[in-house]
């Protein structure tokens, strides 16, 4: 079996189409250190399900790999850390609205 | 240029509408994402990386003024203030908010544009030669033949559900610059014994996770039996073609599994049915299109003003060597604007830059603009004796870049800055490259070539056809760059061969800048392009410069 790695929940909003992290407080929050990092697959897939069902506010919900950093959760992979940031060839997105 | 009728007028309305409805139900929870999805991708509604995105569909690459105007204001009002050109001749706006989207299309048919079967297994925005109506070496403009296909193909009751998307590409010139042989159906404009223009029909052509060129299912087809023939392909497709498999649901794989000769007898078997079951009406459909696109009164003046701005700046004559093209026309010239200044977003305008070449449409263009695959803007009909003025101008709104054709005009799709589906970023690497020959002052040296990025094996950036195609993966976690080498994108169309291993984001600038000083050591005389000179060579010799032995690679 392979190790289970830590996971946050990240969807898009419904309306600003932008990407979210689901906090421990089940508020989506635009700021990915405040997401809850999920070490435990079974509560990872819970949390998923419950995110999911949030159909009128987020889509597309899925589990990212993320590791514990010293301000919260930080993405592993390039693409989740983009999503974080917002693109690199202007000052849009979250890099500047967070 | 064509205007929008009442039936065009009220349809694009009420699809609108319609759209309005679906938007507000998905806000207050009747529909679920599921069930908007594909309504919201019928009207060109993406969900990317940071924001929804729309795009926009600009038909054979063709804008008036006034669509120009509109475009820079819906930038503006609803998105960051810019748009990015792409490949398929259509304009992408990156930031919207889903509840403002019905407010842009309402705009959009205020000048007649729409977002309509730009996304979806549908037959998608007709792309066209970018010098449509202007170049010197046509046979006819083929917009009235793109603008009858794009009324034929929208909202086609039979090809709304096609096994997977479908382009179609046309130009009315021999020399290919709307990469028709890469396109599901291109045609290309010839004519036979007796000199009446037709028709090549290529079929099954596509880059993407498969890439193929095109084959040709009929060398001559009279012009008048066009509708009835795409109508044969694309019905036989719609039967014929898999919808067990994504990734074999193109028709080049309907068309290679198949076989051409079986392909083209069961188009045929299709075409003795659409071709009496078109009763002609197409063709007075066509006539009367065709009124919209009469040449522009082109006027005389001279040119001498031209020819001694031509002696006194440089940089306006470096300009004009690469930036211009030949137009059918006395004393006028193409323009291309380019749109990939060193360092830049290739293919992003800003809107106060569209309204600039709006204006210069305006006042010296016969109120007419192109937005060419490659990502750059075109003047179709500019006298010479106004180029000073209209440089002038382009130069003050950070426009013209003297660039045209060299290795900085790069095709980039946004890649993983913006879309959803990318493995790896396109945008910074075009930058980098652009701002390395820049700072070398190689560029002119180099001459002619065309580099080509694509963030995904969808192909989006052309690289297979690039003379230099860049292709961005992620490899373990990490992003990295394939090149494929000889690729070419004209009537001569080749799928690139790749290299060899990828490079890291750090190397890929260095290995492309070995790549090029590699082909100008090669190069037999000062004229030979790099594609001559790959041509004569073949890839060896280049694959040399690029993975130099490890004692070599040490010592540099
Ligand atoms: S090639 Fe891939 S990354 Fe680039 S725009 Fe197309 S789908 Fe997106």
């Amino acid at each position: 079996m392979t190790r289970f790695t830590p996971k946050v929940v990240t969807a898009n909003a419904l309306i600003e189409g932008d990407a979210v992290w689901l906090t421990a407080d089940d508020r989506w929050t635009r700021d990915m250190r405040e997401a809850e990092l999920l070490e435990d697959e079974a509560d990872a897939a819970i949390r998923l399900l419950h995110a999911q069902a949030q159909r009128n506010v987020v889509v597309g919900a899925y589990l990212a790999d993320a590791k514990a950093g010293r301000d919260g959760p930080e993405p592993t992979h390039f693409r989740e850390a983009f999503r974080m940031r917002g693109p690199s060839n202007y000052a849009h997105g979250k890099q500047v609205e967070v | 240029m064509y205007v929008y009728n009442d039936f065009d007028e009220a349809f694009v309305r009420a699809r609108v509408a319609q759209f309005r409805g679906q938007v507000e139900r998905r806000i207050d929870g009747s529909l679920t994402e599921d069930e908007f999805r594909p309504l919201r991708l019928m009207n060109g509604l993406y969900l990317q990386l940071h924001a929804y995105m729309l795009r926009v569909a600009i038909p054979y690459g063709t804008l008036n003024v006034a669509q120009m105007r509109q475009l820079a204001m819906i930038a503006d009002r609803w998105d960051k203030g810019y748009g990015h050109w792409t490949t398929r001749q259509n304009i992408q706006f990156n930031w919207p908010r889903l509840a403002d989207v019905p407010d842009m299309l309402d705009a959009l048919a205020d000048v007649g544009m729409h977002a309509i079967q730009t996304s979806g297994n549908t037959i998608r925005n007709v792309t066209a030669d970018h010098f449509a109506g202007a170049a010197a070496d046509e046979i006819e403009d083929p917009r009235p033949v793109a603008e009858l296909l794009r009324q034929w193909s929208t909202d086609h009751p039979e090809f709304q559900f096609l096994p997977r998307k479908f382009k179609i590409a046309i130009t009315g010139s021999p020399n290919d610059r709307a990469v028709t042989r890469a396109h599901d159906i291109g045609l290309r404009m010839v004519r036979d014994a007796a000199g009446a223009p037709g028709f090549e029909v290529i079929v099954g052509g596509g880059l993407g996770r498969t890439p193929m060129v095109g084959r040709v299912i009929r060398d001559f087809l009279p012009k008048a039996d066009l509708l009835p023939y795409c109508e044969a392909i694309v019905r036989v497709y719609n039967i014929l073609g898999r919808r067990d498999n994504k990734y074999k649901a193109r028709i080049k794989i309907t068309v290679f599994e198949n076989g051409l000769e079986t392909f083209r007898d069961l188009v045929d078997e299709q075409f003795s049915t659409t071709r009496a079951q078109f009763s002609g009406v197409d063709q007075e459909i066509l006539a009367q299109i065709e009124h919209h696109f009469a040449s522009p009164a082109f006027k005389t003046a001279p040119t001498d003003g031209y020819e001694a701005a031509l002696l006194a700046n440089p940089a306006f004559r470096s300009w004009t060597d690469t930036n211009l093209v030949a137009h059918k026309a006395p004393g006028y010239a193409i323009v291309q604007v380019s749109i990939k200044k060193h360092g830049a977003t290739p293919g992003d305008a800003t809107s106060d830059q569209m309204r600039v070449l709006a204006d210069l449409a305006e006042r010296y263009g016969h109120g007419e603009l192109r937005i060419s695959h490659e990502q750059n803007v075109i003047l179709p009909h500019v006298h010479k004796s106004d180029l000073p003025a209209v440089y002038q101008a382009l130069r003050a709104a950070a426009l013209a870049t003297a660039n045209i054709g060299l290795i900085s005009d790069i095709i980039a799709c946004p890649g993983m800055d913006y879309c959803a589906l990318a493995t790896a970023r396109s945008i910074p690497i075009a930058q980098e490259i652009a701002l390395r020959f820049d700072a070398l002052k190689l560029e002119h040296e180099v001459g002619p070539l065309k580099i080509k990025i694509s963030g995904c094996i969808n192909a989006c950036g052309h690289h297979h056809v690039g003379h230099i195609g860049i292709l961005g993966l992620d490899r373990a976690g990490v992003e990295n760059y394939q090149i494929t080498l000889g690729g070419d994108h004209t009537e001569t169309a080749v799928i690139g061969e790749r290299a060899g291993p990828g490079f890291s984001a750090d190397e890929i600038v260095p290995a492309i800048e070995r790549l090029v000083r590699g082909y100008l050591a090669l190069r037999a005389t000062r004229d030979e392009t790099f594609i001559e000179t790959f041509r004569r060579l073949g890839a060896e010799p280049f694959k040399a410069v690029l993975y130099p032995p490890q004692e070599a690679a040490d010592a540099a």
